[in-house]
C-alpha cells in the first residue's frame, strides 16, 4: 500500500511545471491553495492529462507525478 | 447601406465586430483593458502559460477582461508540434471553459510562419474532440481548403509573418481563398496601420486578427481606435462596391456648358 490513507505524513518528490520540487503528499486541491494565489482561472495537467476541476480534490499528488499548472496571459 | 445589420458568426456564434485583438506586449494590463475598448473588438486572443509557482502574487489578466462582453480566443503560440498545440488547447478549454481555440503550430522561429504538415494533423484531432478550430495559416488557398474539410470554423491565413507590420503581401491569395472555402476567412498576422486593416475589410475578408500594431504603437489606446475605424471603414466600402480600376480618366463634370 503505498500513497494517502495510511495517516503518515511522508515527503514526495514531483515535477511541477518542469522543476522539481518535494511536498508533503496532499490532494491537488490542497497544493493549489498552498501555492497561496488566484485558482479561478488554473488548468491543470497531471502526468500529461487533463485534470478536470472537480478531481482536485479527490485526486492525491504521488511521488514521481508530474503537473503541468497553467493559466492565460496577453497573448496574440 | 449600413453597418447596422451587419453581422458575422463563427460556429454559430454572432458577432459584430470584424476585429479581433491580441493582449500580448501591452505596458501593463490597464492600457490593454483601455485599447481593447477602444477597438470595439468582440473576440480577444489570449496566450496559455505556465503559472509562476513561486511568484503567484501576480494579477490575473482575466480580471481585466469581462468575459460577459468578449469572446475569449486562447492561442497555441509557442507550439512547435501538433502534441504541444493540442496539450494547451485541451488546457485552454479547461482554464476558459470554451471550445473557442486559435490553431498555431509554428514552423520556424525566425518566420514564425506556420508548420502545415502538423497544423493539419492537429486540427483533425482537435475538431474530433469537439474543439471550434480558427487554424493560423500560410495564405495557402489549398491548405485552407484542406482546414476547412477537416472542419475547422473558420480559416485565418496570414497577410505578412506575424509582427512585422507588412500588411496584406498577397491580397489575390486572400481573394482566391475567399473564393475557395466557405467558412469566414480571417486576415491574421502583418498588419501594420490602419490601411491595412481596411484593405482586409475590402477585400471582402469576414475578420481581421491583430495584435503588436496595436499595442506596440507609440499610442496603443489611439491605434486600437484607429483600427475601429479602419475595419468599419474598410467594410461599408466593401458593402458600398467601388469603382472598377481603369487606366484612364473618365470625367466627374458634366462635358456640356464648358464656357468658351
Amino acid at each position: 500500500m503505498t500513497g494517502g490513507g495510511t495517516g503518515q505524513v511522508a515527503t514526495i518528490r514531483i515535477m511541477v511545471n518542469g522543476e522539481e520540487t518535494t511536498i508533503p503528499g496532499m490532494s491537488v486541491h490542497d497544493y493549489l491553495n498552498m501555492m497561496d494565489g488566484d485558482n479561478r482561472s488554473l488548468a491543470v495537467e497531471l502526468n500529461r492529462d487533463i485534470l478536470p476541476k472537480k478531481d482536485y480534490r479527490t485526486t492525491f499528488l504521488r511521488e514521481g507525478d508530474q503537473l503541468e499548472i497553467v493559466w492565460f496571459v496577453g497573448g496574440g | 447601406m449600413t453597418l447596422q445589420n451587419d453581422t458575422w458568426s463563427i460556429a454559430g456564434r454572432e458577432f459584430r465586430s470584424r476585429l479581433m485583438v491580441g493582449t500580448g506586449k501591452y505596458a501593463d494590463f490597464e492600457q490593454m483593458a483601455r485599447a481593447i475598448e477602444a477597438s470595439g473588438a468582440e473576440i480577444v486572443t489570449v496566450a496559455v502559460r505556465r503559472v509562476n509557482i513561486s511568484d503567484r502574487g501576480r494579477e490575473s489578466l482575466l480580471d481585466h477582461i469581462d468575459l460577459k462582453k468578449y469572446t475569449l480566443l486562447p492561442n497555441t503560440a509557442g507550439c512547435y508540434s501538433a502534441d504541444e498545440a493540442i496539450r494547451t488547447c485541451r488546457l485552454a478549454r479547461e482554464a476558459g471553459l470554451s471550445d473557442f481555440v486559435k490553431l498555431e503550430v509554428i514552423g520556424d522561429q525566425k518566420t514564425l510562419f506556420p508548420d502545415n504538415e502538423g497544423l493539419l494533423k492537429a486540427a483533425a484531432i482537435l475538431v474530433k474532440e469537439g474543439f471550434t478550430v480558427l487554424p493560423y495559416t500560410t495564405d495557402d488557398p489549398i491548405m485552407c481548403k484542406k482546414l476547412e474539410d477537416l472542419g475547422c470554423a473558420a480559416v485565418m491565413p496570414l497577410g505578412a509573418p506575424i509582427g512585422s507590420g507588412l500588411g496584406i503581401r498577397n491580397p489575390y491569395n486572400i481573394r482566391i481563398i475567399m473564393e475557395t472555402v466557405s467558412v469566414p476567412v480571417i486576415v491574421d498576422a502583418g498588419v501594420g496601420t490602419a490601411s491595412d486593416a481596411a484593405i482586409a475589410m475590402e477585400l471582402g475578408c469576414d475578420g481581421v486578427l491583430m495584435n503588436t500594431a496595436i499595442s506596440g504603437a507609440k499610442d496603443p489606446v489611439a491605434m486600437a481606435e484607429a483600427m475601429n475605424l479602419a475595419v468599419r471603414a474598410g467594410r461599408l466600402a466593401y458593402l458600398a462596391g467601388r469603382i472598377p480600376r481603369k487606366l484612364y480618366a473618365t470625367a466627374s463634370s458634366p462635358l456640356e456648358g464648358v464656357i468658351g
